[in-house]
Parts: structure tokens; sequence; C-alpha cells
């Protein structure tokens, strides 16, 4: 039987090409991913260079993950009777739908009307905000940086630092307009911008009686959820309230303890280039008097199954998430999240999205790439991301071959004329030929400015050169006759 | 040895002068390079862009072409790194292929690898009196990793003056039909690596790819500028 694809928030309205083309005409959007990208980019190249064993590292992360690929069905059972054990209630959930009824169930049931958020990339692939909103239920994020992306209704540019598209001033005026109780005076300087939210988080902390949370990784022998973030919100919400759900995608989990030794090196340095992690915390289950006293875990499948099916594309599911790929990526840096449509952007998104969601809703995102391969070398867990890419791309030509498209015909024509050696022949002097009048035309010149559709999206940015006068085989074959030799 | 040059079909159709080069390197060196005239494309433009299936009958011509040689020649990173990364995993299906695609993926070099590696030599005894800034193609750098290898070479040439690339590491944005599918995201990045060549003030632009070098020089050309697109086996063989 095939598994369903994932639904959610995985794509956007419009293709990437376009999309990017928008995003790329905010030269300040621009100039502040630049930024962002190339600071963080280099602190994580320097804690890097410090491990000997780096290499080592990511080839273990590797490893675990794998396995863990293997023994999925295993694991989550192990995993689920360990948590169940330590008197967390856990909940399984196929796709976004399920995962949001069940959530907004849990939360009605306990009567509040408002929840506090931890980061969660996942509760943000199902939508979950907006589904607790239509229920009445306000879901507020308590990360410096989503919050300042909910303050301005706006969705998130980045995995990690969701913000990233904004500078501080443009921070300051979210806070001054939006936040309640932020101050007209308030000023860009971190600190002042810090502590307006802390005053503002506070307020919700100390009245939330419902958490919601994700989870980086869940151990299947002792059933732990483990939490990795910066600035202790987190952990506010891991211990004040009452109950505590928290919302974690099946690829998250480890089989051991013992694994997160491997991952809790690589993340932090990976991630925001930090030697070690902040705030890491860690829960099992619910002890009696201390921290949540109700614990719900909704292990979400939402498409990963049907990833897991594919030989090549299942290594995306070894992502932590730690976003190192988008802070080297070209082409991220120049278009941000946004162009990418769905919550995972960047290299990594190219690959996860489209395959949760099955290809075919999402064939751009595997040409946002130029294979570049940046990517694949900062990937602590050795995701060959060019390599899936260029897999799900034939993914995509395989799913419209029943629909006409002039790119088709022309791949068409061009395999056939490769395939043989006699029509490359006469084709390469029929194009030297064809364009012989144009280079008289030019002058001599064999550069030309503007070409016809489709090749005018070259000519768009960067000048087109003439076929040369004399092919390589030709000039071959003139100088094997002078030499004397049959060519 | 029996050395077979592939050219590749960019080289073939707009840019012979750069096989010309590695022919004349190669007799220098004392050494004969077929021109096996049956060769065609490596099936990379297919591949990459997702046609796997159309790919297939080129990669095919190619395995036909290049059986039986010790060695296989490309002035190209991104055409060997075709052969050398990707064929292993679109041949499966056909385990004869597969078997003679294995095969050659071992005998195919890049030219610089094909110098140092097997020829052992540095040296060429070419001279280039210019100023050039050299930029490491992705598959070069990256699929290839061929490192300080084309350097080492140019830094032999007599005359040449090499200039310092600032993020010569960063793709310049041409990905193939990346190009033409994004192309707003490409001329942006290629923006970047113009004003970077720019910067260095040199006469050439040298790379390891005539096709990252279309689309730089393409770009250096629409601004007028003067650093002009040149392979760098070309300097080699001067």
């Amino acid at each position: 039987m095939n598994a369903a694809h994932g639904k959610g928030h995985l794509y956007g309205p419009a293709r990437f090409e376009r999309a990017a083309r928008t995003e790329l005409a905010k030269p300040q959007l621009r100039e502040n991913l630049r930024h962002a990208t190339h600071t963080i980019r280099d602190k994580r190249a320097e804690v890097v260079d410090e491990l000997p064993d780096w290499e080592q590292l990511r080839e273990s992360g590797r490893a675990i993950k794998a396995q863990v690929a293997r023994r999925l069905p295993e694991l989550l059972e192990r995993f689920e009777a360990a948590a169940v054990r330590a008197g967390a209630t856990v909940h399984w959930a196929r796709d976004a739908e399920e995962a949001c009824r069940i959530v907004t169930g849990l939360v009605q049931e306990t009567g509040a009307s408002e929840a506090v958020k931890v980061k969660s990339m996942t509760t943000q692939e199902i939508g979950l905000n907006e589904a607790l909103e239509a229920a009445g239920i306000g879901a507020y994020e308590t990360d410096l940086a989503e919050l300042i992306v909910q303050l301005a209704d706006d969705a998130s540019s980045h995995i990690l630092v969701p913000a990233i598209h904004y500078n501080r001033e443009e921070i300051r005026d979210i806070f001054r307009q939006r936040m309640p109780g932020a101050a007209d005076t308030l000023s860009d300087a971190p600190e002042e911008l810090a502590e307006a939210a802390r005053t503002h988080l506070r307020r919700r902390f100390l009245s939330a009686r419902v958490a919601v949370s994700g989870a980086n990784f869940a151990v299947a022998d002792t059933g732990t959820l483990v939490v990795v973030e910066s600035e202790g919100n987190g952990r506010m919400c891991l211990t004040l309230p009452d109950t505590l759900i928290s919302v974690v995608g099946i690829d998250k989990l480890v089989p051991s303890f013992a694994d997160l030794e491997v991952y809790l090196q690589l993340l932090p340095r990976s991630s925001t280039g930090e030697r070690m992690n902040p705030y890491t915390s860690l829960w099992t289950g619910v002890t009696p008097g201390d921290g949540p006293q109700r614990m719900h875990i909704v292990l979400l499948d939402n498409g990963r199954s049907a990833t897991l099916a594919d030989p090549v594309g299942r290594q995306a599911l070894s992502c932590i998430r730690c976003s190192a790929c988008l802070n080297v990526c070209p082409v991220y840096e120049r278009t941000g999240g946004h162009a990418y449509g769905s919550v995972y952007p960047g290299p990594i998104g190219a690959i996860i999205s489209p395959q949760l969601t099955g290809v075919a809703e999402n064939t751009s995102l595997p040409y946002a790439s130029s294979l570049c391969g940046a990517c694949n070398d900062v990937c602590p867990v050795k995701i060959d991301i060019t390599d899936v890419l260029v897999r799900l791309r034939g993914q995509a030509v395989d799913s419209k071959r029943g629909s006409p498209s002039a790119e088709r015909v022309a791949m068409r024509l061009l395999s056939w004329v490769m395939s043989d050696p006699r029509r490359y022949d006469r084709a390469l002097r029929a194009a030297r030929r064809g364009t012989a009048p144009l280079a008289a035309l030019l002058g001599g010149r064999r550069t030309i400015r503007h070409l016809p559709w489709p090749l005018s999206a070259w000519t768009s940015s960067r000048d087109a050169p003439l076929p040369a006068a004399e092919s390589f085989r030709e000039w071959w074959q003139r100088e094997q006759a002078q030499r004397g030799e049959t060519p | 040895m029996k050395i077979a040059l592939f050219v590749t079909c960019i080289n073939d159709m707009m840019f012979p002068r750069t096989g010309v080069a590695v022919v004349r390197i190669l007799e220098r060196l004392g050494h004969r390079a077929d021109f096996p005239q049956q060769q065609t494309c490596c099936g990379q433009l297919h591949a990459n862009t997702g046609y796997q299936d159309e790919a297939m009958p080129v990669i095919r011509q190619f395995v036909r072409t290049f059986q039986g040689y010790d060695a296989v020649v490309a002035p190209s990173g991104s055409c060997v790194a075709m052969v050398r990364t990707l064929y292993p995993q679109l041949v499966g299906k056909d385990p004869d292929l597969a078997a003679a695609a294995a095969e050659l993926t071992l005998r195919t070099y890049e030219l610089s690898e094909f110098l140092i590696d097997v020829l052992g030599v540095t040296d060429l005894g070419a001279s280039f009196p210019h100023r050039a800034t050299y930029h490491p193609t992705c598959h070069g750098m990256r699929a290839l990793r061929l490192g300080e290898r084309p350097l080492e070479l140019l830094r032999h040439v007599d005359g040449l003056e090499l200039i310092p690339l600032e993020g010569a590491e960063e793709c310049c944005g041409f990905g193939g039909t990346f190009s033409v599918k994004n192309p707003a995201v490409s001329g942006a990045m290629l923006d970047d690596k113009c004003a970077a060549v720019l910067h260095t003030g040199a006469d050439y632009i040298l790379a390891a790819d005539n096709s990252c070098l279309t689309h730089i020089g393409g770009g250096l050309h629409r601004r007028q500028a003067a650093p002009r697109p040149l392979h760098y086996a070309e300097v080699l063989a001067s």
C-alpha cells in the first residue's frame, strides 16, 4: 500500500521562479539576508574547524538516522510504550488535518482559551496556529524571532531565524505598532528590543495553562523528548503550564540516549555556530508536583512514510533542521524563505517539501537550485541534497509526461540528435550555417544581445555567444588531413 | 597509453580553441590524443533537468564511444562530474551499461587531474604575460575536489599574474538550465560574480568550464567590462 502524502504549509500559491522574482525586487531584503547568512556561515565555519573529529561526527549522524529509517516501525512502538509507561498519552496523526484536530480537541478539554508555544517547525508545517485560532484559541509564539513574525502577521523566512528578513529598525517598528504595552519611544538597540519582548512574554508564561511544543529529538528507549533552543522561552513553556502537548514528526526518533551525544554536538555548531547549545530541555512523561501534569505526544506522519518509500529521497528525513544549508545557499541568500512557499525553505526545503506533498504538487521547488553543492558540504548528517534534487527533477518531469510541453519536445529532439553521431554532426553544421548570416550582420562579432523566446531568458541578464566559425571536429578533420592521416 | 579527448558538446560547437589547446598541451608532453568522432555529449543537460529517460541514449553513446581507452580527458569539470558522480546512479537499470560505465568512471579525468595525477606534470612551459583571476567552478571544486590542481598548473605559467577572486567558492549562477528556468535568481548571482571579477582588475577570468565562462563572460560583456573569459587550458597551451 502506498503511504499518503502530506498537507499543510508545504507550498505557496506561486511557482518558485515567480515568487523569487518578487522577493528579488526588494533591495532591503537582499541586504538583510546577505548580512545575516554570511555572519552565521562564517561563525559556523569557525567552530566546525575547531573539531578534529567533525567528519566522523557527520558520519555518525548520518549512520544513526539511516538506521532509524530502516527500523522506524519498531522504534516508534518502542517510543510509544516508553512514553506511556512514563505517564504520557500518545496520539497518532496521519496528516496535518488530523494532527490539528487532535491538538485542538486536547486544548479544548482543558477549558483554556489560549496556549503558549515553543518554536516548532512541525506545528508550522501543519498550520496549527491557524487551526487553533479558528477554534477560538489564541496561540502565542514565545521565541523572539517567531514572535516578531507573528506580530507582523507574516510568515517565517528561515528554519532557525524566522525573522531573518527583517533588520533592527524594522523590528522596532513592528514592536511599536503591534506589541501590547510596547513604548512609542522604543529604540532599535538589541537589549531594548529583547527587554520589551521579555516583559510581554513574561505575562503570557505566567497565565498560560497549556503549552504546545515540537521536539528536536525523540528517544525511543525512554520515551524522552528533547528541545534545543537559545533563549530559555522554551524551558518556561515546558515547565510552567499544567498541560503540555508536543507535536513530533516521526522522523525525529533516535534509538537511544547515547545517540544524543552526536547530535548535540552537530546541531548547535551547524545551526547557530555555537559550541554548545544554551538551553537543552529533556522531558519524559509526567512527575507528580513537578512540571506539566498532563502530557500529550502527537506523532505526525504527514507524508513522512511516503518519503521513506523512496530509496534516494528518504535521506531527507535525516535532517535535524540546523539550517546550515540555507545559510550557504546562493539561491536562498538572494530570495529568502518566502519564495519557496513552504515553511521549509532553502535547499533542504526544496527536497523535503515536494516529497511530503508528492512531487506532482510541488514541481518548481526541485529546480530552485543551481546544483552548486555548497549545501552538501555543510550538512551535518551528510544528506546528498543535490543528488535528491536531481532525483526529484526526474520525478517532476515524469509526473507531467501526459501533458504537452515545449521543453519536453526540445529535450526529446536533443536526445535524438545527441544519441547518433551523424545526426549530431549534421545539426552542428546546420547551427553554424544558420547563425553565419547573423555573424555577418554583427560585423564579425560573435556575441549577441537579444535572443528570441525561449532563449530570451538567457539574454535577459547576459549576452550570448554564437557558434564558432569552425567546430572542433572540423578543425580535427582538417588537421588530420594536413598530417596526411585519414580522419 | 591510449588517450581519448572528450571535447564536450559546448566546446565542440562554441569553443573549439579549448579542445585545440588540450591537443597541443598533450602533444607538447609527447602524447598523442585520439578524438573519437563518434562522441556527442555526456547527457548532463538532460539528466540535470529531470529528463533521465532522454539522457539514457546519450549516455549509451558516450560509453560506447570511449570504451577501450586507457584514459578519457575532458576540459570540463562539470562533464567529468556527470560521468563520475551521476552515471553510477542513472545506469542502474541496465546491468551491461552499468558495468561499462563504472569502468569508464575510473578512467575519465578532468584536464588538471590527468596532467598532475596521471602524467605527474605541473610545469608545461607556458607563457602568458597577463593579469588573470581564477573562478573554481562548483563541479570542479565540490563534485570533483580538484582543489589547487588548476592553480598549481597556472602558477607555473611564465609571466602570468594570478589575482585572488573574492567569494571564489560561490556559484556564478549558471547551473545549466537553472539559468533559463530561474533567470532572475541566476542574474542576481551573476551580478555579484561580475562585481567580484571586476574588483580584481584582471584582464582575464579563467575557469575549467566554458559553460560557466559563457555565463560570466556574457555578464561582463553586457556590462561592457574588460575582463575576458578564457578556459585555463588555453593559458597552459600558450
